[in-house]
């Protein structure tokens, strides 16, 4: 066990120092920087205070560095124009845009995109699991049809149209608005019972639209390992020797059927969070979305990769954690692997 | 000539072989058994008669796409000062218990001060009937020949806004028909690139194998686990702003097909190692065909069917890729018309609210990807006729 951690983790730690790598180069693709431009701006408006300011924080952050020495300081393993302060030793960076630390922009933003995308896996396995073993047990009933119709849908619509949709319905048929994750007097507020509750009712059609598709899609690929296990011989074995229906099918196939929804999980994981960025700029959730969105608008480098960054590992731990729950649930997977 | 250099040639039967004579095939059965793999799967797809009718939805809506100008009652920026946001205009038949054909009863608009709206009203009094194949607005047919011609035209002094205006008063339907044109056309180049890549990266993992198919793998790994969507914004938001928006449309199709092809090129790997064991292909190498023979008669034929199914079932995300970027404003911009671009103007809570009717190229779009999902889904399970 602790040696498949310890490969996982190494291995987990490659994929982060590459895709940190391929962040910088993406967010370095467009010509100039937020400095530079904003420089040429204020020299075209004669304002010479600013652009000292905005040269100090060239020099700050090291931007007129090559770009490779600045991705090392930008991660934290080489030092920078004051030390060691990158990714590596928790400092974010400065973000232009806003003249604030990354830290502070972010805010909130973190733990609430962290919020939507866990109460997203937990909706699609909480709605697909009963749905799937539904459908399975009665193929080809009223109840299987329909599920699968909706799954279709559901896989076809796309969610941010479907927000868009809701949008309109929800403010025509019930004057309400349902973009935001509280009312609007709750933000800036200290975190109380009130707001909490505010959050949680507001966090249910996010929560459906985002994790529509992913449900289609894990019901249809449940339905179809169950079924795969129900013609099985054990199970004919357990009913024949007269085993409850619900006992034999829940402790055996049904376990079986999970493998394969728990390792899918990896494959979920980066669709649902490129959905929840999307919805989040149409319901106008605080999470990172919407700033992502402005950030790469206005080249403000650090606060942009940082969120790439944040998005990425977000997805690749997610991952970490199916594996593991994979080996825990099967001991068929050897972990150490074959030697 | 010794005995071992005999036994190596090929002994042939000079007698003439009829296979029909030593294994009678039933009549009913023959076409099916001298059938190419090609014919069986279009038999096999035949069958399939949700993805049959999806394919003729999208055969339709692709056949509109080279003749956009002559279907689409306006141009596609042509403005109607007169009549921003207007509501859609009914189509009619009947006019006072007479049929008159299709027609439209004329808007009169006023402002209204309180609001600061225009409020339009339905004048019942007028029908104005459309006009075929009639000489409107002058445009460019694929921005050379110079024509007037459309299929339909608005009445003549009248209007035809079928599914409303925008809010230059620029006709929606004119404008969802010309979109068509770049949405549907991007979802095909962009798979292209994505097959391009992915049979190469695919094929080359899977032939060298060793080292180079480590790599590739790793790296196909990576690219899965990233969430595509903030790669796209980040990639889009790197195109200069000054390209011209031809080149902003090669530009969206190749950041997205540069982030779909590792689906198609494991695809590749997987059934070139599979396929190199089976029987069929050890049979070829006992009768003595060359590599490139086994590669270009067996083994491309066979997994071709199984990647065009997959590349059928990855043209709805690119649609859509383009659709959000689009929507989000990082995409194509105007006066390029796309799906994604009309329905940015929908973007907030106000135009949804007051114009729901801009919310209308969500309709097209969904029926597309769904189109799309069904065909793909019933070349997928035509792909493998033998099965």
């Amino acid at each position: 066990m602790i040696r498949f951690l310890l490969r996982r983790f190494a291995t987990m730690a490659v994929t982060l120092v590459i895709i940190s790598a391929l962040v910088f180069f993406i967010i370095k693709l467009p010509p100039g920087d937020f400095l530079t431009n904003q420089i040429a701006e204020l020299r075209a408006q004669g304002e010479s205070a600013s652009i000292a300011k905005a040269e100090f924080l060239i020099k700050q952050y090291g931007l007129d560095r090559p770009a490779w020495e600045q991705y090392l300081v930008w991660i934290g393993v080489m030092p920078g124009p004051n030390g060691f302060s990158g990714l590596l030793q928790g400092d974010w960076g400065w973000s232009f845009e806003y003249d604030k630390p990354v830290t502070e922009v972010l805010g909130d933003a973190l733990w609430l995109t962290l919020l939507v995308n866990l109460a997203v896996v937990i909706f699609i396995h909480l709605v697909s699991i009963p749905i799937a073993i539904y459908s399975a047990t009665r193929q080809y009933s009223l109840g299987d049809y329909i599920a699968t119709f909706i799954g279709y849908i559901g896989l076809a619509t796309p969610s941010f149209l479907l927000a868009l949709i809701l949008l309109y319905y929800a403010n025509r048929w019930f004057d309400v608005s349902i973009g935001g994750l509280y009312d609007a007097k709750f933000a800036g507020q200290p975190w109380t019972w009130e707001k909490v509750r505010s959050l949680l009712s507001h966090l249910v059609v996010p929560t459906l639209v985002i994790g529509l598709g992913g449900t289609a899609a894990m019901i249809r690929r449940m339905r179809a390992n169950l079924l795969d296990e129900l013609g099985k011989q054990y199970y004919v074995t357990a009913k024949a020797k007269g085993l409850a229906p619900r006992t034999a099918l829940l402790k055996y196939p049904f376990r079986m059927s999970l493998n394969p929804f728990i390792a899918d999980i990896g494959n979920l994981l980066p669709h649902l969070i490129s959905g929840s960025v999307l919805v989040s700029l149409v319901l106008s959730l605080p999470t990172v979305g919407p700033i992502l969105l402005s950030a790469l608008k206005s080249q403000d480098q650090f606060l942009a990769g940082f969120i790439l960054m944040f998005v990425a590992v977000l997805t690749v731990v997610g991952m970490l954690i199916s594996d593991l729950l994979l080996a825990w649930l099967d001991p068929r997977i050897r972990l150490g692997g074959r030697r | 000539m010794n005995k071992a250099a005999l036994s190596k040639q090929h002994y042939v039967d000079p007698a003439p072989f009829d296979p029909g004579a030593s294994e009678p095939v039933g009549s009913e059965n023959e076409s099916y058994y001298r059938a190419s793999s090609w014919q069986l799967m279009w038999w096999k797809f035949r069958r399939h008669k949700v993805a049959l009718a999806a394919a003729f939805i999208l055969l339709g809506f692709y056949l509109l796409v080279p003749f956009v100008e002559v279907i689409a009652p306006y141009n596609q920026s042509q403005r109607n000062g007169d009549f921003l946001y207007a509501p859609p205009q009914r189509v009619h038949l009947m006019h006072e218990g007479k049929l008159v054909g299709p027609f439209v009863y004329p808007y009169e608009y006023r402002f209204d001060f309180d609001t600061f709206r225009r409020v339009y009203t339905v004048d019942t009094s007028k029908p104005q009937p459309i006009r075929f194949f009639c000489r409107g607005e002058g445009y460019d047919f694929w921005g050379l020949v110079p024509g007037d011609v459309h299929l339909f035209c608005p009445p003549t002094d009248g209007t035809l806004f079928i599914l409303g205006t925008d809010r230059l008063g620029r006709d929606l339907l004119s404008r969802i028909i010309y979109g068509a044109r770049i949405s549907l056309t991007i979802g095909i180049v962009g798979i292209a690139v994505s097959f391009a890549l992915g049979l190469f990266f695919g094929g080359l993992a899977g032939y060298l194998g060793g080292w180079v198919d480590h790599v590739i793998q790793r790296m196909i790994e990576i690219l899965r686990s990233l969430p595509e969507l903030p790669l796209w914004l980040a990639l889009s938001a790197a195109l200069p702003p000054n390209w011209s928006p031809v080149l902003v449309f090669f530009g969206i199709t190749i950041i997205l097909g540069l982030l779909d092809w590792p689906g198609l090129a494991r695809a590749v790997r997987s059934k070139l190692l599979s396929l190199r064991e089976e029987d069929f292909v050890k049979a070829a190498e006992l009768m003595g065909a060359s590599k490139q023979r086994i590669i270009a008669r067996h083994l491309i034929p066979n997994f071709m069917s199984h990647l065009i199914a997959s590349a059928t079932l990855s043209i709805p995300s690119m649609i859509l890729g383009e659709t959000a970027l689009s929507f989000l404003g990082l995409g194509l911009r105007p006066p390029v018309t796309s799906w994604g671009v009309l329905l940015n103007e929908a973007q907030n809570l106000a135009a949804v609210q007051l114009h729901p009717w801009l919310l209308f190229p969500i309709v097209p779009v969904v029926i597309i990807v769904l189109a799309f999902n069904f065909m793909g889904d019933g070349l997928r399970d035509a792909a493998d006729p033998y099965h």
